[in-house]
């Protein structure tokens, strides 16, 4: 859509809801993928800065991780501190050839080198080194090392965003995203709606240049250097959508919302501790989901126990005698840590994610396991292991868990063992959920509906297959909360669904009687769930 | 540090006892020892026809020296001496922390 006399304007897909006027900002898609080489002299110190920066990272996440993941990291530092090897990359860059290039070349021989070692450790040592390739371009290319400069309150328009670039940038004083590509059903988008940052994807091609944007949210629509008219309109209609919410918020004040005579409780999601400064946070019944991926991307490296204890201490203080569900780290899929997760896989999604991976790294696992058994102490605390397929996860993590409650107690610190959950969000556990002797069951829609209908969520291609309302998404939804009335547990749903006034009938009528949301979508849940309940139509 | 005294060659041998042979954390260890002295040291498989500079840890690594072999040095400089004993003490006891 071309505004004639206005200024151009560009429609695409709702990601998250909002309205931001702010300075239009193009990001490089790919983290300024495409270097651009200095002289000889530049990229050898382009490449000498690279090294060190790398060098700090690794050397830092070696001291956090500890054990056998440090001996390794070690290893990697010792490589970047070998002069002879070093040495041979520089003559590289003598002869001509850009940094990122001279290095890749140099790390991608010794790999090949070590994969045709008859030896399976020398073997099993090339994707430390692939890491450490990896690693430094990335710094190189200016991707890890430096934050986005991004001025406040600005739309950020790139080709898609990585979870990892959307977190650096500083969001603080609002703005909004516009993504060329993308999925309203991508991580990032969850990120987005959970920081209430409006967000439109699928926005195709923009030629152009703008020095300022309106982007809506709601009607999916960026305007690059508006006219007077169209800026008239944008105000327009953030009012309008500002009353609305406004209204809705009246009702948060309300006592708890009840649909056919029965109490729904509705707690909310969180990214991270500042989330509860939201202003509606207050009014939620609970936290259902804190997610801890926030802590895996801090600079510095994997957190260590205090770092832990400090973040789940605080939100145990902020609920009261609230629960609080904590979910152990759900890294891996489309949310790779660098010295965590498994690089190279296939296909990440069926990977070595969630549980499965900490199960395989007990060493980091053990590190918020003492963080959380210190931080249950505290409160009404449960803790949810994500990305579970069968009974036996369960177990090997309850008894990880109870064998470092113990520990603890005997190195006399206070420590207990809080309840134990699972996510529901592999069909397999969903469909055989009687097997699981969790206390409670918190149903992540959003995994579970991209493995029950086969479609990747980050593919915009997919969006209109990658119906959550699917009668096949549905019948799980409804065993599993059937599951909980008939043998007890409490059953509750996470994902956004439950943020979605759209699907919350359908949740209702599956039995959930247990929706978190995300707190800037807490004012709207209840007021559906209100006119549900007075039989009025939906709002 | 062109003296007579630098030039005169130190030599050890020492049998690989580490269970894997060579690998990341041994090769790591003997590079950080090595490096601690000026010397100019070199080691090899016994019989391999290069010798190769023992503050390397890629070329360490490289040499990919299984359980059992044996492992020669030489070292020339003003520490050299010393810097012989201590890798040797430091394959010999298996890299033990105390012997890095």
């Amino acid at each position: 859509m071309q505004g004639g006399a206005n200024g151009l304007a560009y429609r695409g897909r709702t990601a998250s809801i909002g309205f931001a006027h702010g300075p239009f900002v193009r990001v490089d898609a790919d983290a300024g993928g495409e270097r651009v080489a200095g002289n000889l002299a530049e990229e050898a110190l382009a490449l000498r800065a690279a090294i060190e920066t790398a060098s700090g990272q690794i050397a830092d996440l070696a001291g956090v991780a500890g054990g056998e993941a440090a001996q390794i990291l070690e290893f990697q530092v010792a490589l970047l501190d070998d002069e002879d090897f070093i040495e041979t990359i520089f003559a590289s860059i003598g002869e001509g050839n850009a940094a990122d290039v001279a290095w890749r070349s140099a790390l991608d021989a010794q790999i090949a080198d070590y994969n045709s070692a008859e030896d399976e450790y020398l073997k099993a040592r090339s994707s430390d080194l692939a890491d450490l390739r990896d690693r430094v371009i990335n710094v190189l290319r200016g991707g890890a090392g430096l934050p986005l400069k991004v001025p406040g309150g600005a739309i950020v328009c790139a080709d898609d965003l990585p979870p990892s670039r959307f977190l650096e940038i500083d969001w603080s004083d609002g703005g909004g995203l516009a993504l060329l590509r993308g999925s309203p059903t991508s991580h990032v988008a969850m990120l987005a709606r959970a920081r209430g940052i409006p967000m439109v994807v699928q926005l195709g091609a923009i030629p152009h240049a703008g020095t300022m944007a309106l982007l809506d949210g709601e009607g999916a629509t960026l305007e690059l250097d508006p006219s007077g008219e169209q800026l008239r309109l944008f105000e327009k209609r953030r009012e309008m959508h500002r009353k609305s919410r406004a209204s809705a918020r009246a009702i948060l004040r309300r006592p708890t919302a009840f649909w056919r005579g029965e109490r729904i409780k509705l707690l909310i999601n969180i990214q991270r501790v500042e989330d509860l400064d939201h202003a509606d946070a207050q009014y939620a019944d609970g936290i259902g989901l804190m997610r801890t991926e926030f802590l895996l991307s801090e600079r510095g490296g994997l957190p260590d126990e205090e770092t832990q204890f400090r973040a789940y201490d605080a939100v145990m203080r902020w609920a009261g005698p609230r629960p609080v569900t904590i979910r152990t780290f759900d890294a891996g899929g489309d949310k790779p840590v660098a010295g965590f997760t498994i690089e190279g896989e296939a296909n990440p999604f069926l990977g070595l994610r969630g549980l499965r991976l900490c199960l395989a790294r007990p060493e980091i696992f053990a590190v918020q396991l003492r963080a959380l058994a210190r931080a249950a102490v505290r409160g009404n605390l449960k803790v949810m292991f994500p990305m579970v397929t069968s009974a036996d996860e369960l177990e090997a993590g309850r008894k990880l868990f109870a064998d470092i409650v113990q520990r603890l107690r005997a190195e006399g610190i206070a420590a207990m063992l809080p309840e134990l959950g699972i996510m529901v969000e592999v069909p397999a556990a969903a469909l055989a959920i009687a097997t699981f002797k969790a206390a409670f069951f918190s149903i992540g829609s959003n995994d579970l509906a991209q493995y029950v209908l086969a479609c990747d969520r980050s593919n915009g291609a997919l969006a209109p297959l990658m119906d959550p309302l699917h009668p096949a998404v549905l019948e799980l939804i409804a065993r599993t909360a059937e599951h909980g009335r008939r043998a007890g547990p409490s059953v509750s749903l996470c994902g956004d669904m439950a943020s979605d006034p759209r699907c919350v009938p359908a949740l209702l009528n599956c039995g959930l009687r247990e929706l978190s949301v995300n707190a800037a979508a807490l004012a709207q849940i209840k007021q559906t769930i209100d006119r549900l309940s007075s039989g009025g139509a939906l709002g | 540090m062109l003296d007579k005294a630098d030039e005169q060659i130190f030599n050890g041998s020492v049998r690989l006892v580490h269970a894997v042979g060579m690998h990341a954390r041994p090769a790591v260890k003997l590079t950080k020892l090595a490096k601690r002295f000026q010397a100019h040291i070199s080691v090899r498989v016994a019989g391999a026809p290069d010798w190769i500079n023992a503050k390397s840890v890629a070329k360490i690594m490289a040499m990919r020296a299984a359980h059992g072999s044996t492992i020669e040095i030489k070292a020339s400089g003003s520490d050299a001496e010393a810097a012989v004993e201590a890798l040797v003490n430091l394959i010999a006891t298996d890299f033990s922390d105390e012997a890095s």
